[in-house]
């Protein structure tokens, strides 16, 4: 299971690209008097810009879900991943993309859904832990690879608390609001989290 | 409508509901998710039967997703709604997936598979169909199916066909958090109260005629992964985990018979236990009511 699991760590090319970058004006037009480096350039800031629906304080960039994009005659093609199998959002995911692009200028999108390699949580970006955090959402731990353990309660790391910092924590409930997330508290500070699970 | 438009997502027509994305059933608006996956190599397998193997794993996880469906609203906390239902919806999403892969190989699509096939059609194990008596039959079942199929996919995530291969993979590890869930559980209730502990040996005893059909040998199955090719090394993974789960949660294996099938045919050959009918019965009948409609 090695091999499997070192090709999802890999992670995205695209997941390292640049995080935050600054929303396109959307009054250009795709295409005119720009050359196809500088329009698949712009394409490609529009599409890391959108943030996920779930999780609105990171992009899709920085949470590793955005595989490709290239433009071809204008038509610009976005490749994601979807963290869960059954992940709801995709459909609301595929929405923004088309509607930022289509604002920045660009007629012609289509977005395609790419299963290998399949998303981890490990794909992360460092900025997008970060964020998460700023927003009150503890970022993942890192994936063990190898045999699947089973974690009976009690047998697993603690996930530190992303308001005060401190390990003392449990778990309220391992599933939570989305597919993606749990729910923690932390026992020193008193407040509950939720925790972006590591997959 | 063609298989073309499902899972497309072109221009405007995912936002208005257009014929592109007009799926009456789940209307995902995207192109096909197997796109990006080279599938064009002849198989090694028999197309029909990579079909039909993708049909079983797809079908126990349509038919579970199913019954777990019908406990939300009915679970003893909100806690355990959340997690039933995120359980629920990664089988389903699963399932989907696994049921577009067998449309590729049949002519057909997901939708069609899922609501247009009758139950001698369906190939999934028995184990999945029962209604679960209580929360302890609920959590022991889940233990097991999990367990299983966390096993199973785990080895066919180097399956020669590259979408089955992709499934696998990501299925393993959704399937790593409910199996974990159930364990939890498994543990409280048996090492909890009298009470507690006697409901979960009882709910074990319900289910557990139908494990055996779980490690059936399948040819097939261990010709797309050599992983496979011993069905007892598969049996010897998953015990080892439920006798681990077990021990901690003081509870007894159950040594309940293994429930017949009939001439020896069982879930895998399309024969059924009652409790099917009426799962497909609620599962498909707006479908059917309603065979061209869209939303």
């Amino acid at each position: 299971m090695a091999p499997a699991g070192e090709s999802a760590g890999a992670g995205p090319e695209t997941s390292t690209a640049v995080a935050g970058a600054e929303k396109p004006t959307a009054t250009a037009v795709a295409g005119e008097g720009e050359s196809a480096s500088a329009l698949l350039d712009r394409a490609r800031r529009v599409a890391e810009s959108v943030t996920d629906p779930e999780l609105p304080a990171v992009t899709l960039a920085e949470l590793g879900i955005l595989r490709d994009v290239i433009v071809q005659d204008g038509h610009v093609h976005v490749t994601i991943t979807p963290t869960y199998l059954g992940c709801p959002a995709l459909r609301e995911i595929s929405g923004d993309l088309h509607r930022q692009l289509r604002e920045a200028g660009f007629a012609e999108v289509t977005v395609h859904v790419q299963l290998t390699p399949a998303w981890t949580s490990d794909a992360i970006t460092a900025e997008g832990r970060r964020k998460l955090a700023a927003a009150g959402i503890a970022p993942p731990r890192p994936v063990a690879r190898g045999p699947v353990p089973l974690g009976l309660p009690g047998r697993r790391d603690p996930v530190a608390c992303p308001r005060c910092g401190s390990a003392d924590t449990t778990v309220l409930a391992p599933f939570g609001a989305t597919l993606c997330l749990a729910l923690h508290r932390c026992r020193a500070c008193g407040e509950p989290f939720e925790y972006v699970k590591d997959i | 409508m063609t298989d073309d438009d499902a899972w497309m997502t072109d221009g405007d027509d995912w936002a208005t509901d257009g014929p592109a994305s007009a799926r009456w059933a789940y209307g995902t608006g995207f192109r096909d998710p197997f796109v990006d996956i080279d599938l064009s190599a002849a198989p090694t397998t028999d197309p029909e039967q990579l079909a039909a193997r993708c049909l079983m794993l797809g079908d126990d996880a349509l038919v579970y997703s199913h019954r777990l469906q019908q406990w939300i609203t009915r679970l003893p906390e909100l806690e355990e709604e959340m997690a039933v239902a995120n359980i629920a919806l990664d089988l389903l999403g699963q399932a989907r997936l696994l049921l577009t892969r067998a449309g590729h190989l049949l002519g057909t699509d997901e939708d069609r598979l899922a609501f247009f096939r009758s139950e001698h059609e369906f190939r999934n194990v028995r184990l999945v169909e029962r209604a679960d008596a209580d929360f302890a039959e609920l959590v022991g079942r889940m233990l097991v199916f999990s367990t299983w199929r966390l096993e199973l996919l785990r080895r066919l995530r180097n399956s020669s066909d590259p979408g089955l291969a992709a499934i696998a993979e990501r299925g393993a590890t959704e399937l790593a958090y409910h199996r974990e869930y159930a364990a939890g559980w498994v543990v409280r209730l048996g090492d909890g109260t009298d009470l507690s502990h006697q409901r979960m040996q009882a709910g074990l005893e319900a289910f557990w005629p139908y494990v055996d059909e779980l490690f059936q040998p399948d040819p097939v199955l261990a010709e797309l992964s050599p992983e496979l090719a011993d069905p007892a090394a598969l049996r010897s993974d998953v015990d080892a985990v439920l006798d681990s789960v077990l021990a901690t949660a003081t509870l007894q294996r159950p040594s309940a018979a293994p429930a017949a099938g009939v001439g020896g045919r069982t879930g895998r050959d399309g024969v059924h236990t009652e409790d099917l009918g009426y799962i497909l019965a609620e599962m498909q009948s707006v479908a059917r009511a309603h065979p061209e409609g869209v939303w």
